[in-house]
């Protein structure tokens, strides 16, 4: 109706000029939107590289923290979290992934299945910091794991699976409905449809969900803060039940809880610049294997 | 003669009446003689007893009663909704995979009631080949596109799967145009070729009989003759069962035609009685263009 009308009016003098004034209000709009989300983006970066770049050494990557966290360098935290992320990943993701296989193909799409799904969606939204006590009173306390390398890395698992579970459930959904009927009336099973069609062509999209997931809880303080991670530790965990240095909760320790925190103001920089870079680089990983994988199935 | 028309069929038609065959009760009954001598040779590969539909509530088939002989094309036409495909999804099962469907009466497929529950879905779909109105050709390879059905089915070997994929694509008439680019993707195949690579794939896992849903409906002039072509030499030893909204077609293909109308089976007989002498009004008014 609207664009009729103006369509008609467009033909008299006055009618083409206010549709074309009304249009560049909404784009002014949409394009200052923008450039202020990619500003505020890019002032974090450009605040923490500015500040946190000067520090970064070979010896603060590869040093323990020494005289009262005021010098050395973080490896021990970098190690932490590197441990703690991959006990997550190899917690939550084949859990998500086999949840959400089972969910999106074979579950009966009703009443029941609703509500498992809305109360997924919902646990993605639960405060980290909620999930971090659950995961004391489950794993710390119920199974007897103590604060360690492994209680926290089921936390963050924990909170990363509804994430997985959505971002797989949405890869699978968007299988096309012609590959599993065309499957499936080639009697295959529905187990050989979903592993050879269904499958190989969600795994891009679920592996880039999952990644972003995982970079996302890399960067989480609360579930690890009374689940292992630790103040300081001049060592490296040696086993899933030590307690660790992580780099978040180590950021956390130098901006607020140090005794001397304008002193090491550049060393919480420098920390969070590589607890940056990291999340980046799982990010980037996570775009280059799709890349890859896509390119691979349009070769095949 | 035997009624076919589910509509008419008040009484129960006897049962050596009934395995005759599918032809219309047009009073005169001229080519009686003529139908039963060749019906001799032919087997009923698809005997189909008091079926009916229901999607949910809605019953989409009403009391159909058909019987498919061997190595013949029959093509099932009528105006869209009147439940054809869902009749050709019945006859594989892959009506099952839509939620709240529930069926009454028997399909016998040779000889099997395939709504039994001891029935394997997966054997009856490997018999019962299905191509579908887009051509829907996976994400892999030509070759991969060809032997999925087979691998899945357990072939292994490198020299059975190489023949098996020569020989479908060939019988598909495609192997020409794709022998030298077998391991480019399916997906750049263009329609028509993609529509022949469905059909490989189907022949591929030795069907015994062949449901294709408008198979040409997503196609141009070209690519369609010669996928009406493939059907007719294919018709030598498959049974083929094909929906189709195009009149000419079903008269340039099919041996037997079944008209459908909301839901019921009107009339179903050779096709060149259909076409030419129609026993019900409404397939004439359907064939003639009135309606539809």
């Amino acid at each position: 109706m609207r664009v009729t009308e103006i369509l008609k009016q467009g033909k008299i003098i006055s009618g083409k000029r206010r549709r074309d004034w009304r249009q560049e209000v909404a784009f002014f709009c949409l394009r200052i939107s923008m450039l202020l989300v990619f500003l505020i983006l890019l002032m974090i970066l450009f605040d923490i590289t500015q500040k946190g770049f000067g520090v970064i050494s070979w010896s603060f990557l590869t040093e323990a923290p020494r005289s009262g966290m005021k010098e050395g360098g973080i490896y021990p935290a970098i190690v932490g979290t590197f441990y703690v992320t991959l006990i997550a990943t190899f917690f939550a993701v084949p859990l998500g992934i086999m949840a959400a296989i089972y969910l999106n193909e074979y579950a009966l799409q009703g009443r029941l299945n609703r509500l498992i799904r809305i109360s997924l969606r919902n646990m993605a939204g639960v405060p980290s910091i909620v999930f971090g006590l659950f995961g004391v009173a489950l794993f710390v306390q119920l199974m007897g794991f103590k604060p360690s390398l492994l209680a926290a890395g089921l936390t963050l698992g924990l909170l990363t699976l509804p994430v997985t579970v959505t971002a797989a459930e949405e890869a699978l959904k968007a299988v096309p409905k012609s590959y599993r009927e065309g499957g499936l009336a080639l009697g295959a099973t529905q187990w050989q449809m979903i592993k050879t069609l269904v499958l190989p062509s969600a795994i891009p999209g679920m592996l880039t969900g999952v990644i972003l997931g995982l970079s996302r809880a890399a960067g989480e303080t609360a579930p690890i803060l009374f689940t292992g991670a630790a103040f300081f530790l001049p060592y490296l965990p040696n086993s899933p039940f030590s307690q660790f240095m992580a780099l978040p909760y180590h950021l956390f320790i130098l901006a607020t809880q140090h005794h001397d925190i304008s002193g090491v103001r550049p060393l919480a920089y420098g920390t969070a610049f590589v607890l940056l870079v990291l999340v980046f680089l799982l990010n980037l990983s996570a775009v280059l294997l799709r890349y890859r994988y896509r390119k691979k199935i349009k070769q095949a | 003669m035997t009624i076919i028309n589910s509509h008419l069929e008040q009484k129960p038609v006897p049962e050596e009446e009934k395995v005759k065959l599918i032809s219309i009760d047009t009073a005169k009954g001229k080519q009686k003689d003529d139908l039963s001598a060749k019906n001799k040779t032919k087997e009923v590969k698809v005997k189909v007893n008091n079926f009916s539909f229901y999607y949910g509530d809605k019953q989409a088939l009403q009391n159909i009663n058909m019987e498919i002989t061997t190595n013949e094309v029959t093509a099932l036409i009528g105006p869209s909704g009147c439940g054809k495909t869902t009749f050709l999804r019945t006859i594989n099962r892959m009506n099952d995979l839509i939620p709240g469907t529930r069926v009454e009466g028997e399909v016998i497929v040779s000889g099997q009631n395939i709504y039994q529950p001891a029935v394997d879905v997966v054997e009856l779909r490997r018999k019962v080949g299905l191509v579908f109105q887009q051509p829907n050709p996976f994400p892999k390879s030509i070759y991969e596109n060809v032997a999925y059905g087979p691998k899945i089915h357990g072939k292994r070997k490198k020299e059975v799967l190489d023949e098996i994929v020569e020989e479908s694509l060939k019988q598909a008439a495609l192997w020409d145009e794709v022998k030298d680019r077998l391991k480019e993707s399916g997906l750049s195949l263009s329609g028509g070729q993609q529509q022949r690579l469905c059909i490989a794939r189907v022949l591929a896992v030795k069907p015994e009989i062949i449901l294709m849903d408008e198979p040409t409906s997503a196609l141009d002039p070209v690519a369609t003759q010669r996928i009406e072509d493939l059907i007719r030499e294919l018709s030598a030893d498959y049974t083929i069962i094909i929906v189709t909204h195009n009149m000419q077609q079903a008269a340039r293909i099919s041996d037997f035609t079944a008209f459908f109308l909301l839901g019921e089976l009107v009339e179903c007989g050779r096709t060149a009685q259909i076409f030419t002498r129609p026993g019900d009004t409404r397939t004439e008014e359907y064939i003639t263009g009135r309606f539809g």
